[in-house]
């Protein structure tokens, strides 16, 4: 890897991973004992790690083919084994945080491992870690591909990827010391934060300059969803995130929204994190794998961008549906809950385009578990998002919100569309990375696929249960126009449900981890398509005797 | 004239809506417009196409 860049590059990497580490001993220094201290040594541990081996090979010889005639599949490959990594971590935390549930000795009676801090190391872990991760990978390979270009730069790349997972370390490390902003999916404190701002605008940059050098005259639409990803995350994040430290030696800040604009500026982010994050970026996965695998151009090209600016403007309007019946103006929850309905216009414009693709190519779609995956991926989308224009009309909210019928909805959406459509996009994306003729096991994957689904069904068909009868006796009346059950007898209620959760949960995660066996194999067993070049020069033999 | 919280519901609640459908009706024709017709068939198969090199 560190032999495809020249000296100077490696000096630049040197330099910044330095400087990184610099900031770290400053963030240990100032923090002293405190969580930020902590943090600073985690930095420097961080820093360091990536120094070795880049010191080690600093005077190595320098590339001598034309790397601009080849694209930048270095990255790609790191991102996918990490996205993998943290694929297993981010499910087993959600497997143990679900086991609490039913379980709750399973927080062994200590404070790092109680329901409150493992439970965002299970959401950041799985859309940070896992779908990021993801999302960063397949956009650096679907932009150049798309673009007929190489990405514009040698350093970027990494900076991106490795700074990016570096806000993921420090997100998911922070709440195990009890860490927090108490914000939903933007727990990280400040210096994270301002972090992951350099980092996603180096990211934002980097894809602008790589389209801007692309020899294909049309930028695919597939670029169209990766960058809305890339720009509303930055503007999401920045917004959300604006905070005044109490001091700068302590990781504890207040955001400077008050009140009720505090949360409408959380669920602005909150929704068009889903919209942006795990919709966006994914359907850019889908709107060039699906249509690569199945060796078919998408259906209606039109629709994809009509569906496309369908979702931004729709979207950016839809979070006030998570602040039904609160002090929020009810004007403002009215227009959310009118653009989430109108959302399933362009929503399921995209699932119908997808299936629609496939029309005609079924047999494929039989045979092959990779597209069954992105088939499977689009079926959810297009139930996930009926569900969730459904669950936004108020008075089904009343009946839903609080309860685990939203957290159904949300699996239904991150476990059958997000995790899906992106297994199905790094099985495509494995063997030609990797150069390899083929996965290493199609039945391996066949598992994978039926392990998925049945763990899907069961957690959305468990939590479908759970939440409505949960609903329902929070809001019966007796005779006396007193409620009819406590809470506890609700808690007891869901105890058969929150076990089916945990096993579906368990299930999807024994799936993700014969996919990362059949990914290793791949790499390591399969024959390459590209004949083995011999490793000496061939003009050795002109210089004989000495 | 004074802007306080009233203007700005008042101009979100009219204007701030239709600026958006007025959006996209415009991505409406562009998507829809004959001439581009073209090119956004070939936009879709050239994806398709499995040359793993950048284009010269």
């Amino acid at each position: 890897m560190i032999d495809k860049l020249t000296y100077s590059e490696r000096q630049s990497a040197s330099f910044i991973l330095v400087a990184v580490a610099v900031v770290g001993l400053l963030m240990a220094a100032f923090g002293n004992s405190n969580q930020l201290g902590v943090h600073g040594v985690i930095v420097m541990i961080f820093a360091a790690a990536l120094l070795y081996p880049v010191l080690s090979a600093i005077y190595a010889p320098e590339p001598v083919e034309d790397r601009e005639a080849s694209y930048y599949d270095d990255p790609i490959k790191v991102g996918i084994v990490l996205a993998m990594a943290w694929a297993i971590f981010g499910m087993f935390m959600g497997v143990w945080v679900a086991a609490q549930l039913a379980w709750p000795n399973l927080a062994f009676d200590a404070a790092w491992s109680t329901f409150g801090r493992l439970r965002p190391t299970h959401t950041s872990g799985i859309i940070f870690g896992f779908g990021g991760n993801a999302l960063i990978a397949t956009s650096f390979h679907v932009v150049q591909r798309t673009s007929r270009a190489r990405l514009a730069g040698q350093v970027s790349p990494w900076f991106v990827l490795f700074g990016y997972n570096l806000f993921c370390v420090l997100a998911v490390s922070g709440y195990f010391i009890g860490v927090t902003q108490s914000k939903e999916y933007a727990e990280a404190e400040w210096y994270a934060d301002l972090w992951l701002v350099v980092v996603w605008v180096t990211y934002f940059i980097l894809y602008l300059r790589t389209l801007a050098r692309r020899k294909e005259p049309h930028i695919y639409v597939a670029n169209w969803y990766f960058m809305a990803f890339i720009l509303v995350v930055a503007m999401l994040h920045i917004v959300n995130n604006l905070a005044i430290p109490i001091a700068w030696s302590s990781a504890k800040s207040y955001t400077i929204w008050p009140g009720v604009q505090d949360a409408m500026v959380q669920w602005w982010y909150g929704h068009n994190a889903v919209a942006f994050f795990l919709t966006a970026g994914f359907l850019g996965m889908l709107y060039y794998y699906l249509p690569v695998r199945a060796q078919r151009p998408i259906f209606s090209y039109r629709l994809s961008i009509l569906s496309f600016w369908g979702i931004v403007f729709f979207y950016m309007w839809a979070g006030s549906h998570h602040l039904h019946y609160t002090a929020l103006p009810h004007w403002v929850q009215t227009l959310g809950m009118t653009f989430s309905v109108m959302l399933l216009v362009p929503s399921w414009a995209s699932a119908g385009n997808a299936l629609l693709t496939l029309n005609g190519a079924w047999d494929r779609v039989r045979s092959d578990a990779t597209l069954r995956f992105m088939m499977a991926a689009a079926v959810f989308y297009g139930l996930s998002t009926f569900e969730g224009s459904f669950l936004a009309i108020r008075p089904v909210n009343a009946l839903s919100h609080y309860t685990d019928w939203t957290v159904g909805h949300v699996h239904a959406g991150a476990l059958g569309w997000v995790a899906l459509i992106t297994f199905g996009s790094i099985y495509t994306l494995v063997p030609t990375l990797w150069k390899r003729e083929r996965m290493y096991s199609a039945a391996l994957i066949e598992w994978h696929f039926w392990l998925a689904i049945a763990g899907t069904l069961i957690y959305i068909f468990a939590m479908w249960n759970s939440g409505i009868i949960q609903g329902l006796m929070w809001r019966t009346y007796t005779g006396e126009n007193t409620l009819a059950y406590s809470f506890v007898d609700s808690l007891v209620a869901m105890y058969p449900y929150y076990i089916a959760r945990a096993f579906g949960g368990l299930l999807f995660l024994i799936g993700a981890a014969i996919g990362c066996y059949n990914i290793w194999m791949t790499v390591k067993a399969v024959p390459s398509t590209v004949p083995a070049t011999p490793d000496a020069p061939e003009t050795a033999a002109a210089v004989p005797g000495e | 004239m004074e802007i306080d919280h009233n203007t700005l519901v008042a101009f979100s609640k009219s204007w701030g809506l239709f600026y958006l459908l007025g959006f996209f009706i415009c991505v409406l024709i562009y998507a829809f417009w004959p001439s581009n017709r073209k090119r956004f068939d070939r936009a879709k198969k050239s994806i398709l196409d499995q040359d793993d090199k950048p284009w010269k």
